[in-house]
This record gives structure tokens, sequence and C-alpha cells, in this order.
């Protein structure tokens, strides 16, 4: 069923909540700068539950089933961290008020903040980034910074494998440096003699995600770190792929100087449908008078009957801000709880339960789908979509196919290094019988491909809407609705 | 806890990859990092994680407890409860970014609604999904200014009523591109004071001009005859909203402005310490192909049924890499579905009652302060939700007298604008009572008077 768009569900003088007059005298609007036209749309507050309801309908979600997204880590999100952050105490706080009267959301912030140094094995954490592509930005913006301060002008670039996320490039690209790209070995390694050929005095950095986006875990990484350190670049590490590292190895103890976290992917807080997210940067002791800020800090030490006194601090040397206030305190508590409820030998589970999932999945299905880089993986994998005598299949047809089996399908088409990529990252809560039956799903899949290619080929068949013309989409432009009265309106 | 995995379950996994523990799958870790002693705190169950967060909330005193006069880029308005019962509906909160239109037409719909309700509001014809908030989306406006023009003009006027931290957010952004002019905003003696300065600082090198409206000291200003002047120069103009705002105002499209940005906050977000909030991103149709972040457009699908998608990926980052409009990926979905409910349910005449209530309000606070021996305020005229006030005395001392009587005081103006030292900006919504406003006049005066 079509749902009407909420102009459509319009109605002239209905109304969803009403306001108290004004128990003050009126004062006069101001002459020549009043609308005369508001276009917004006129419900009850039962048409509007009732749309949204009907809306959340059409999605699939992480609590409806198996949602294996490739390097989005689609983990079970917990329930308390959603009430804890509607705490009134946390959720009515002002960004401004004086520091004595939210001296609990300083601390919860800080505490963050150590958990996460410890997590990572780094000197200092900013948590103002507000997403992953954000702290990418923040943690570039850094490493230009810091040569900057040595007064060594001549890096110009930045070295990104072919592997890594689009957000790298584009953080890079934004920051002013200019991109080089690195191959990967046969093992989907960084290429050490690429790398090592590239490392000179213009490389400011490396950008690299370890596990990499093949779910691989880069076996050089000590060696590559050291490259580009003795070259006189900063390794920066995009920590997308964290939750396969939790208590397994350190990114400051890789050898990484700048990481961001995914406090979306990697500690549980749930993705909103595109966010928000929340990406803290922590970086090394060297570093962190670069941070963005303010950031938390202890102002008075306590005492053991007195709490310390918190409040903010600006890096003496920080790129500046990259956000209004302090980033995304509601995601903050989110995986403060998260954190707390793990310790260190529960995020540890997390981790190898994640690893072992994904490894079960992968060895379920190799026989079937070709792997481009078979070796114990880490927590996500990628095959390839298409089969040399199933002509005309590809990785789109399999991943809509999969939602007739009630699965969300994986990321497809990335990697960009994997011809008709599906990239399958499981994540540590699912159990056995899940993936299970994903597999079977995605082997009966491969037998329809090569007997009932158009099964494959007309999938989905049991959603709101079938496959869509995003052409259509692309050229038409219809990007905002209207009343149906006010087709006039410009768009 | 959330493993659902059983011995047996993990033996026969085992088993089936062809190991015999979970250990072999770490071989590839370089030993002498492998598995490091995490010093953190010994695992809580839900039930003591519970308790030690109220703990820490209750450390808090907030705008639960106490009469906020405080505003300045984060708003206390009244949230419909129904905003929050949406929020938590799981097919909306644990979904990702709709990769997938088949089995993500809710979150796709929601999205193409609020695209439509920011137009509306703003009287522009393109919104994308939102960026990460108002500061982050003013910077965003800087970056596409700055490729609209392919790097060739250099010079970015920023008005000194501009929020000061989306100034340094947008600094911050910039900071990559080498020589360019970010001005205007020098505070001097009069910063509330700047149409004519502004005006002086147009030239045919202007990339883009920002202004805010309602600016930061709550003054409105008709930006019609700068808007002109920028694009008779040929250079783009850029405006700062409060949605609650344009509830009451004339849109920034109906006079001339090519980029509209501000954060969503106040339309049914909580304070929340501040964030996760909404930046607003709203542009004239020809810029469409500049525009950062994701856009949802309608389409049909293979039957012909309506439905809708992202589209125009072409500009985003995992097509085009270093090339892409801008790196973001993650926007604000939840926070822009929250400004989409509190739209809908407040509707034409609510959101315009509210943009009412918070005026009259306002200005009926003003001239009960501006009674007050030792206080003057400094507005001429007429403002929204906020106001300056000279103190007799420095703020952050009047503001620790008024919390001992549960008020929570305006902004420190002095903080950011030298010559404001002893300005207090204070802010009144639709949630203050009369009787808030008067106490907050009598500790004023109490105060002076000390």
């Amino acid at each position: 069923m079509t749902e009407p768009t909420l102009f459509e569900l319009s109605s002239p003088g209905r109304r969803g909540v009403r306001f108290p007059e004004p128990d003050v005298p009126k004062s006069p609007l101001p002459k020549g700068l009043v609308r005369k036209d508001l276009p917004l749309p006129e419900l009850a507050e039962v048409d509007v539950v009732r749309h949204f309801v009907r809306l959340s309908q059409k999605n699939y979600a992480v609590d409806y089933g198996l949602y294996p997204l490739g390097s989005c880590t689609m983990k079970y999100n917990p329930k308390i961290n959603e009430d804890m952050a509607r705490l009134p105490g946390f959720a009515m706080a002002h960004p401004l008020q004086p520091i004595d009267t939210v001296q609990g959301s300083l601390a919860l912030m800080y505490e963050l903040q150590e958990l996460l140094k410890e997590i990572t094995g780094l000197g200092a954490v900013s948590l103002q980034p507000a997403a992953g592509a954000h702290g990418e930005l923040t943690g570039v913006l850094i490493i230009r910074a810091y040569h900057k301060s040595r007064g060594d002008t001549k890096r110009t670039k930045i070295l990104i494998p072919d592997s890594a996320h689009g957000t790298n490039p584009a953080s890079s690209a934004m920051s002013g440096y200019e991109v080089v790209q690195l191959p990967s070995d046969k093992r989907g390694n960084v290429d050490l003699e690429a790398l090592k050929a590239a490392c000179d005095e213009t490389v400011a950095g490396l950008m690299l995600t370890n596990p990499n986006t093949l779910g691989l875990f880069e076996e050089n990484v000590l060696e590559v770190t050291r490259i580009v350190h003795e070259a006189g670049g900063l390794v920066y590490g995009d920590g997308a792929n964290l939750n396969a590292l939790l208590g397994i190895a350190r990114p400051g103890d890789m050898g990484f100087d700048i990481l961001h976290l995914n406090l979306h992917k990697t500690f549980s807080t749930p993705h909103g449908g595109g966010g928000p997210g929340s990406g803290p940067v922590a970086v090394t002791e060297a570093l962190a008078e670069f941070l963005p800020g303010p950031i938390v800090t202890i102002l008075e030490e306590g005492t053991d009957e007195v709490p310390p006194l918190y409040g903010f601090k600006m890096p003496s040397r920080s790129i500046g801000r990259v956000k209004a206030f302090h980033g995304h305190f509601g995601m903050m508590v989110r995986a403060y709880t998260y954190i707390m409820m793990h310790g260190a030998e529960g995020l540890r589970k997390v981790a190898e339960h994640a690893v072992l999932n994904a490894n079960y999945l992968l060895a379920r299905l190799r026989h079937v789908y070709k792997v481009p880089y078979d070796r114990i993986c880490k927590h996500e994998f990628v095959a390839e979509g298409i089969w040399d005598d199933a002509p005309g299949i590809h990785a789109l047809d399999i991943a809509k196919r999969l939602i007739d089996y009630d699965f969300h399908p994986p990321t497809n088409y990335f990697p960009l290094i994997v011809r008709e990529a599906l990239m399958i990252e499981p994540t540590e809560t699912e159990s056995k019988q899940t993936l299970d039956k994903f597999a079977d799903a995605l082997i009966k899949i491969a037998e329809e491909a090569h007997t009932q290619p158009e099964l494959l080929k007309s999938a989905p068949h049991n959603t709101p809407v079938g496959r869509l013309d995003e052409v259509k989409a692309a050229k038409e432009l219809v990007l905002c609705c209207w009343f149906p009265e006010k087709e006039e309106h410009p768009v | 806890m959330f493993l659902p995995h059983t011995d047996s379950e993990r033996s026969e996994m085992l088993r089936t990859i062809g190991v015999s523990s979970i250990d072999e799958l770490f071989q590839d870790v370089p030993e002498k990092v492998r598995y490091p002693t995490l010093n953190l705190p010994p695992a809580l169950t839900e039930m003591e994680v519970a308790a030690q967060l109220q703990q820490m909330a209750l450390a808090n005193e907030t705008t639960q407890d106490l009469a906020c006069f405080l505003g300045a880029g984060a708003y206390n308005h009244y949230i419909p409860a129904a905003v929050d019962h949406i929020l938590r509906r799981n097919e909306f909160y644990t979904a990702y970014t709709p990769y997938q239109p088949e089995v993500s037409q809710g979150t796709l719909q929601a999205i193409f609604e609020y695209q439509s309700l920011m137009c509306a509001l703003t009287g522009m014809e393109v919104s994308n999904a939102s960026h990460y908030d108002g500061a982050t989306a003013t910077a965003e406006a800087g970056i596409m200014a700055y490729h609209n023009f392919r790097g060739k003009r250099t010079r970015f006027v920023l008005s000194p009523g501009v929020h000061p931290q989306y100034r340094q957010v947008f600094r911050t952004y910039m900071s990559g591109y080498e020589n360019l002019e970010i001005l205007g905003d020098e505070t001097e003696d009069d910063p509330m004071n700047y149409l004519e300065r502004l005006e002086g600082l147009i030239n045919s090198n202007t990339a883009l001009v920002v202004v805010q409206y309602p600016d930061f000291f709550g003054q409105i200003h008709d930006f019609a005859p700068l808007a002109e002047m920028v694009h008779q120069a040929g250079g783009l103009f850029a405006v700062v909203v409060n949605p609650i705002a344009l509830g009451l105002l004339k849109p920034p499209g109906e006079f001339g402005a090519d980029i509209v940005v501000g954060d969503g906050q106040p339309l049914g977000i909580p304070l929340s310490f501040g964030g996760p909030y909404l930046g607003i991103f709203t542009t004239r149709k020809e810029y469409v192909r500049r525009i950062a972040g994701r856009l949802v457009g309608e389409t049909v699908d293979v039957q012909g049924r309506r439905g809708y998608v992202l589209t125009l990926t072409a500009r985003e980052q995992h097509i085009r890499r270093e090339k892409a409009t801008s790196n973001i990926c993650t926007n604000q979905g939840l926070m822009a579905l929250a400004a989409t409910v509190y739209l809908a349910l407040v509707g034409k005449e609510g959101l315009r009652q509210v943009a009412e209530l918070c005026y009259h309000k306002a200005h009926y606070a003003a001239d009960r302060i501006a009674q007050i021996r030792g206080y003057r305020v400094l507005n001429q005229r007429p403002f929204f939700h906020e106001f300056v006030v000279k103190c007799p005395k420095p703020v952050a001392e009047i503001n620790e007298y008024l919390l001992d009587y549960g008020i929570l005081g305006g902004y420190d103006l002095g903080q950011d604008y030298p010559a404001l030292k002893d300005h207090m900006l204070i802010a009144v919504t639709e949630m203050n009572s009369r009787e808030e406003i008067e106490t907050l006049a009598e500790y004023l005066e109490e105060f002076a008077h000390d």
C-alpha cells in the first residue's frame, strides 16, 4: 500500500497539538517581516502517529532480524542504552550551563574519554566529532596541523589503500591533500613495496583501516606503520572496523597515531536510519595538543569525600572546533553504558564472537561463493556475487533475492577491488541458528541463480515496493512534495 | 548478555571453520601486540549500570528543575509526547542508512517529507537529508561556495551576528584550503551593528556572505538589500536560521538567500547537553548538484507504484571519493525524523503559535527588565527569542546568584565579544511562564541592589 505523504493527509483546520494562550500582553509583530504563508500540513495527533507507524512498518531493522551490512557493524542495540540517554538529568541539560551544574554529564564524558584511551592504547581523546567521516576530517586536519607546527610544509600527500572507505579520500581532499592510492597485495594486505616507493618527504600520512574492508587483518601492520613513521608521516586509523579488535590488539600499540571510533558501530549506539552517529578521535600523547576542543578535563582533583571538579579545556594548539557544543552527548551516554556493562573481558568476547560468526559464515559459504582473498577473516568477509556459469546474475540480484528470504542484504559493490562484491558482517549478536538460516538462504539463492535466474532478477517480491527506477529519480529530481492545491509552488 | 552462543554451538562452529579454538582465529595479529591487558572497571549488570547512571544524571541540575533563560543556539521548547514515541519505534532507530530502498521506504519517505518541510519553512527549493548540526551545516555552505567558484573567489564574509561557535567551526572546516580570507566578524566596538560594515566588504572576490536571522543577539534584520548587493557582486548569500522563528518571519527564500542553514534542535529535539541535534541545509535548485550529503527523490517501482530512493549519489564520497562534494556519510536521520514528526504535529497553526508565544514573552521580559535600574536592554525592536541586557555586574556573578533561586540565567556575551563584557543574552520561549519572567526580574533587581 502506498502511504500518502503528510501533505496529502493534511486537512485544513486540524491540529495535532495545542499551546496555551499567551499569559503576557502581545507586542506588535515586526512590520514587513512577517511571513504571509506557512505551507505546513494540518493533521490530528492520531493522523500523525498512524502515518509514522505505517511508515515504520516499511523498514527492515536490526530489531527485526539479521542486518549483515559489511563495514556498518549492525549489532543489536541494548535497550538500556536508550533509557539512560533519556534520563531527564542528561536529556534536559543545556549545553551552556555553568559547569558546576553539569558535573554528572562532565564526569560521564571524562570517564568515557578515559575508557576509550585504554581501549585504543592512545593518549588523549576528543569526543566532539559527530560521526566517522567527521572524525576523519578532524584526524587529517590534525596531521596537517602537526606538520605545519614543525615548519614542514612540503608534505602534500596522503596515502590511502585501494580498499579504503570512500570517506578517506574525501576527508583528505577536504583538508587540502592530494590522495595517492596504494594497491593491495595478493593476500589483501597493503603492498609493502608500493608503500615504500610512495613514502618520501612529501608524504603527510597514511590512512589505514585495520582490519581492512576485506575483513582481513593487516598482517604487516607493524612494518607498515614503521615505514610511514620513518618517512616522517603519521598513521591515521579508520576505526570503522574496531569491533574485531576490542581486547585483541590496540591501535596505539600497533603504531597508529590517530584513530577515530564509531560509537554507533562498535559501542552499540543505534544507527537511527542513518544517524546520529558519534566519531570521537583518539591520538598519541604527542598529538594531544592538536585535538579539537574544548575537551573535558579535571580542573580540581577530588579527595575521598569530594569528587573532582570537571570542566573544559581547549588544547593549546587545537585545530579548532569541529562542532557546536560538546559533540553527540546522547550517543556518549549509550556507549558509556555499553562499555560499563562489558568490562575488559566482555569487550574481548564481543570481538571474538564477531570474528567467530564471520568465519563460520565464510566456512559455510566459500564453496558456493568465490572469496577472492580466502584466509581467516576478522569481523567480515567479501565474496563475489557473480558466477561465470550464471550469466546475467549480479550481486544486486542476490541482494534483492535475500530480501525474499526475510534478510537484509549485505553491503554490495564495495570494496571496489572485488568484482560484484558482497560484503558480509554478521556481528557478534547473531546466533548460530540465525547464521545457518542466512547461509542456507544464500546457498539456495546460488542454486536458483543457475536454475531459475528470473527469481533473482525480479526480486524482491514481497516488499511494499519492488525495484525502483533510480534513473527516473535522478533525471526528474522530485525532491519534495507539496499540498495538492499548491502545484504551482516551485519544484 | 548480548551474545546468544552456547558452548556446544561455539564448538560446532569452530569445527565447521576447521580450527580448534577461538585463539586460532587471531594468529595473524602480531604476537607482541596480541591480547593487551585492558585496565577497565569490572563489568556491571544492567541493574547496576542503571543505578550508576541515574546517580550521574542526578548530579546535574537541569531545565527540568530550573527556570531556563539560556539559549545561545540551544532552546528549551516543549516536545509533544508523540515525538519520542515515534523515535522509539525499533524500525526507525535500529535501521541503517536506506541503501536498500525496497526495505527502507519508511526512512526514505520520512526523509522526503523532512526535505519538503524544510523547503516549506525556509522558502527554498531543495533540502538535503541533514547535517550534523547548525555549525557544520554553515561550514558546508562555505565548502559549497568555494567549489561553486572553483576556488577562484577567496573571500568569505561572516557576520558577527552568526553564532560564535558556528564561525569557529566554519574556520576549522575551511582551514584545509590555502589563501582564503575569512573576515567580517572581527568584534569591534559595536558588534551588534554590522550591516554597513558587511556591505563594505563585498567585492568581486567574495564567494559567500553568511548572516544569521534572527541573529545571535536576537535581532531581526531585513537582509534583502544586503542579499541584492551580494548578488550584484556575483557572490552567494547564506542565511543561518532558527526554524521556530520561521513560523512567524518571512522565509529567507523570499529575500534572496542562496543557501539556508540552521540547527533543527528547537523542532522537537531535547537539549541533551548539546547533541545530537540537526543540521538544516536548503538551497536553490540550480545548486542541487553541489549540495553535500544525502538526497531522497521520488520515483516509481517496476509496477509503477510511487517509491523513494537516495538520488544523485554520484556527488557522494562512496562513488566520487576524493572528488566528492563533501566527506559526509552518516547524517542525523533520527533527528530529522524528530523534526518531521514535530512539524507534522504542530502544523501550520501550531508553529505560528509557538513562534508568537516566544516573540511576545521575550518582548514582555525585555520590557520588564528594561525597567530595572542598573540594567539596559540593547535591542531595538523587533527581536526573537533573545535580547541583550547590559548588566551592572559580571554575568557569571549574576548567574550564580540566580541559580540559588532556581533560575538558569542567560549567556555571558563577554566570552565571545570583548565589547559586550557584562552583557547577558537572555532567551525566552513558550516554556517560560509570566511568573518565571517576574521572578527573573525580581532577582535581577535584588542582585543589583544588594
